[in-house]
């Protein structure tokens, strides 16, 4: 044996080394015990341990997500990487760059129903961009070199890299190739310049032009170059929710959120423009609805994704444009630039008929003296943080109301599961936000449903002093259940109230935390203040707000429905 | 409509429940699907023979590009192409059957690849139509046993599909 031969534990490390990872966040098992002890020998990383390891993967999510970086985590075989799936599927869903690594059982045993074995490449094969099976201690490096382009480049998303234990044992020399190459896969990254040209001219002769920006802004990190192009031409535009912060919210040319629970002049507008650019969005049911109500008032369709796949999926494109965002809004930009005049019709009459739709005031609401309205904790949750921290959030109408009454002014500030829709992210998003930024205000907006299905990582955030903020919009239901319930079956709230809960103040100290209750409207601001002071500048802070119960997320469209067949509270 | 993709991937474990896979999940249609290596024993090659409106075979097209183990997709229905299926079909030769099952696979340009007192086995070449169209025209009451291998398909004259 040679004496440059490392084990292939150790080549996974020098590999995580080189693509300059500093978390990785995981939790071990027998198929991973050489790469743990590997893994203790080093210093270039730190290691998260989490409690659980879906927590592991959303952890690692967000810290791609409010990086852009590649997110690592490590499971072992069997039930770690079974229960890391919901993680990979939701990073899957929102395009996240992520690289995990999971153990296997010895090559020798698979096929033989070994302890903790299961098919990790099998089952994870629909949620992940690509997978490995790395059957050769010689394939380890030039297949997490793969990996990591992969998951980074085109159109982002989660990378498995499946390594059975004697691979982790055997030895090679480790050298790591500078670049990779797949003659299978060649993302485009620069736009067709003739469509770009053809997109641009027609964007400049609209009498109703509007701009739909996604997640795909956020990702590609194009929120300049967007935000050049959109103040320039001056055409109103929205958002996805994943494209929040990509296009500052305080601007006056943003129109808030569109979707099922966007803001009444964002769907208008999108319904009655003449002509759609649509920059790193998907169309997909939540944003637009019913998909021939949409095309039912005739408007001209531009789309930027760098995902052909994306294009005339759910609704016909007129001028398809496939590049990276970056690519494309940077070659409208010098065309812009080179135009004479910036618009060759007046968008007066547009922008008028905009501003009598945001003359309805949707997202207004009657705060009250006794009952704490979750919007108006959003509200102070925004003033008290003065706009400027990272907002993570699970899933249901709390996080709706972060959306809608936290308005975003820059990119990688909101982070939550927009596609899957998976409950219990917010607080391990929180962790692998406040890890990559450990000075900044990081706030868990959440509920007393979503935040009990990770709370075990409370544990984590004790052992590595993540002073996390944990905004708990406790209204004792899991709400958008209720709300559904309460609109389309009647009343009959089947299994949606959350029994038997918690005392959150206590089980917070109990984790080694601070607790709070707030039940009056008058405390919100006070106690917010005290969580974001100097005093509990390094600690936890689990606030338990008490909520009005009945508070509905308004406006919506009702499933199915159109875009501009939304329901407001006052129709109620 | 009826389509006959063609694509060249990666030669490797797995990569066949990738392109499987995606049919299931996505509720694409499966008609058939053959595989085999190619000249070149890094690449496989797949024919698929699916059905859908011109916007879910764009969807299919573009699915398939995204697999990272896929080299290369041709929908053959783009241009001119030949299309050959393999059936061997085992059929009754009894005193009954005997001359008319010879003579239904001479109509149909088939080989006797195997007698016994009681049967032939046929083999039949050629569009799958043509195959459906041999078991439409026998008596159903001879056939034995047949055996099918999805249709494999190769574009005219200067379409070549290789990387």
């Amino acid at each position: 044996m040679n004496s440059n031969h490392i084990s292939g534990a150790e080549i996974v490390i020098r590999c995580l080394h080189e693509e300059k990872v500093k978390f990785v966040f995981g939790y071990p098992g027998g198929a991973v015990l050489n790469i743990y002890d590997a893994v203790f020998k080093q210093n270039k990383f730190k290691h998260v341990l989490v409690r659980h390891e879906q927590a592991a993967v959303h952890a690692a999510d967000a810290y791609s997500r409010s990086t852009g970086k590649v997110g690592v985590a490590l499971v072992t075989s069997g039930p770690g990487a079974t229960n890391a799936v919901t993680g990979i599927a939701t990073a899957y869903m929102d395009s996240i760059p992520m690289v995990i690594i999971s153990g296997q059982v010895p090559t020798y045993a698979i096929g033989q129903d070994a302890f903790q074995e299961c098919d990790t490449v099998g089952i994870t094969r629909p949620c992940v961009k690509h997978n490995f099976l790395v059957k050769d201690v010689k394939d380890i490096a030039s297949t997490i070199k793969k990996a990591f382009y992969v998951a980074s480049s085109g159109r982002p998303g989660p990378v498995l890299v499946d390594i059975p234990k004697d691979i982790t044992a055997e030895k090679y020399e480790f050298s790591y190739p500078k670049s990779v190459h797949l003659r299978s896969y060649n993302p485009i990254i620069k736009g067709h310049s003739g469509q770009i040209k053809k997109a641009l001219s027609l964007l400049l002769s609209a009498k109703k032009p509007m701009i739909y920006s996604g997640g795909g802004v956020v990702l590609g990190d194009a929120s300049s170059q967007l935000t050049k192009f959109v103040r320039t031409i001056g055409a109103p535009i929205t958002s996805t929710l994943m494209g929040l912060g990509g296009f500052p919210a305080s601007d006056k040319q943003f129109l808030g959120m569109l979707g099922m629970h966007g803001t009444y002049e964002a769907n208008m507008a999108m319904q009655e423009c003449d002509v759609l650019l649509a920059v790193g969005a998907r169309f997909d049911d939540r944003v637009i609805g019913n998909p021939e109500h949409f095309l039912s008032k005739p408007k001209t369709i531009i789309h930027i994704d760098i995902d052909p796949s994306s294009i005339s999926k759910r609704v016909k494109i007129d001028i398809p444009i496939v590049g990276h965002v970056v690519s494309v809004l940077t070659e409208l930009n010098d065309l812009l630039s080179k135009e004479k005049t910036k618009q060759n019709i007046s968008l007066k009459h547009w922008l008028k008929e905009i501003d009598q739709w945001r003359s309805t005031n949707c997202l207004s609401f009657k705060n009250d003296k006794k009952l704490i309205k979750p919007q108006f904790v959003v509200q102070t949750l925004h003033q008290v943080t003065k706009g400027d921290a990272f907002i993570t959030s699970d899933v249901g109408q709390h996080q709706m109301w972060a959306a809608q009454y936290y308005p975003f002014d820059k990119p990688r500030r909101w982070i939550n599961s927009g596609g899957l829709g998976t409950m219990g992210v917010g607080l391990p998003y929180a962790m692998g936000t406040q890890l990559a930024h450990p000075d900044a205000m990081v706030a868990c907006v959440t509920g007393e449903a979503s935040i009990q299905m990770c709370i075990q990582e409370l544990s984590t955030c004790k052992q590595f002093h993540l002073p996390i903020k944990i905004i708990n919009l406790n209204n004792r239901y899991m709400g958008m259940v209720r709300q559904w319930q309460e609109f389309f079956y009647g009343n009959r709230y089947a299994e949606s109230y959350m029994e038997a809960l918690p005392d959150f103040v206590k089980l917070a100290e109990a984790y080694g935390h601070v607790g709070m209750k707030i039940e009056n409207p008058s405390d919100i601001e006070p106690a917010l203040k005290e969580a974001f002071s100097k005093k509990l500048k390094e600690r936890l802070v689990f606030m338990d707000f008490i909520t009005d119960q009945k508070e509905n997320v308004f406006p919506m469209i009702p499933n199915g429905k159109g875009l501009s067949e939304m329901i407001t509270a006052e129709d109620l | 409509m009826r389509h006959i993709i063609s694509l060249l991937m990666e030669n490797e474990s797995g990569a066949l429940s990738r392109v499987s896979g995606l049919f299931s999940a996505r509720g694409y249609n499966i008609e058939s699907l053959t595989v085999a290596p190619t000249e070149d024993a890094t690449l496989s090659r797949m024919t698929i023979v699916t059905s859908g409106t011109d916007e879910i075979i764009e969807q299919i097209i573009k699915q398939l590009n995204k697999l990272i183990d896929v080299v290369k997709v041709l929908d053959l229905n783009d241009g001119k192409f030949i299309e050959r299926e393999l059936m061997i079909v085992k059929v009754k030769a009894n005193a009954q059957y005997r001359d008319e099952m010879k003579r239904m696979c001479d109509i149909f340009r088939g080989r006797i690849i195997d007698v016994s007192d009681s049967s032939f086995t046929i083999e039949l070449t050629g569009s799958s139509s043509k195959l459906d169209a041999y078991i439409e025209s026998i008596d159903k009451a001879a056939i034995l046993e047949t055996v099918r291998t999805g249709a494999s398909g190769i574009g005219r004259g200067d379409r070549i599909l290789k990387v």
